[in-house]
């Protein structure tokens, strides 16, 4: 048996019968009664809408530490530095005193 | 005076929902018969264009407007169509002993002369939907839209979303893949 051939009798026979269009009776009305109340924004928009709400919130809290340090560095850079190197050199201190 | 898809889209956007109404009436049959290809049972054909419906509404922001909604509607109801494929796949195959009496004839008078056997296009039919329900959901698919609705390679890439490429190795595979049901039902008897 030519299985190709078969193969192809049954498609055209497929082809050959028109496709059932029929729409059932209130089919619209069973559609509209059941959608949802609005339609959904797909969860790729919602994550990408919290991601460039959060992105913003990065941004602004990165411009302010900026301005803070900034700010410092003008107003009491000297008195910083002082205390750092009482900080580092404490150990230092103590070891002569010891001695 | 009927009012355009576009304005009846642009309307449901700002939250007129019964503006979807004629949009559901005006693309219903299309749907139906392109469910009634994959789903047997008409509980299963009304579930699915009803799926079809309830996600063209939740996507609808997604319709840019490009190309006509008819083209966006028809590309979501296909890959509807072979969600259920997916989820309704069966794995069991059907011998010669199982086809109906009708099914049984038209294989014998194919088998003694093909050409008259054509004539009895229902049986035909059958057993082409016994085939095609055997298949694998890819293979159906591209069955149906490309020797049965007869579609172009390019048209099922754009409906499917699959590449040419992958349209042909699959039209290919599921060639080979409707033989070889075939042989398996035909082989207890005439091979």
């Amino acid at each position: 048996m030519d299985l190709e051939s078969l193969r192809t009798t049954l498609i055209d026979a497929g082809r050959k019968a028109p496709a059932n269009a029929e729409v059932p009776y209130a089919f619209e009305t069973r559609v509209m009664a059941n959608l949802p109340k609005a339609p959904v924004q797909d969860l790729f928009s919602l994550w990408g809408t919290a991601l460039w709400k959060g992105a913003a919130a990065c941004a602004a809290i990165t411009a302010l530490t900026v301005a803070l340090s900034l700010w410092s560095f003008h107003n009491g850079a000297d008195s910083d530095d002082d205390t750092l190197d009482m900080v580092v050199l404490a150990g230092a201190d103590q070891l002569t005193e010891t001695w | 005076m009927e009012q355009s898809d576009a304005d009846l889209i642009a309307a449901v956007l700002k939250g007129e929902t019964s503006c979807f109404e004629p949009l559901v009436t005006k693309y219903s049959p299309r749907l139906f018969a392109m469910a009634r290809r994959y789903a047997r049972r008409e509980s299963e054909v009304q579930d699915v264009v009803q799926e079809i419906w309830v996600k063209a509404y939740q996507k609808l922001q997604s319709f840019r407007g490009d190309a006509p909604f008819e083209h966006w509607l028809m590309r979501l109801a296909v890959h509807t169509c072979y969600d259920f494929l997916r989820g309704h796949q069966r794995n069991r195959e059907t011998t010669f002993s199982e086809l109906s009496t009708a099914e049984t004839d038209w294989l014998d008078h194919y088998v003694k002369d093909p050409a008259p056997a054509t004539e009895d296009a229902a049986a035909a039919r059958a057993l082409l939907e016994r085939v095609l329900a055997e298949m694998s959901p890819a293979a159906r698919l591209v069955i149906t839209l490309l020797e049965i609705e007869e579609r172009s390679v390019k048209e099922i890439a754009s409906l499917t979303g699959w590449s040419v490429a992958l349209v042909k190795v699959r039209a290919f595979r599921a060639r080979a893949e409707m033989r070889k049901k075939l042989a398996k039902i035909a082989r207890e008897k005439y091979l």
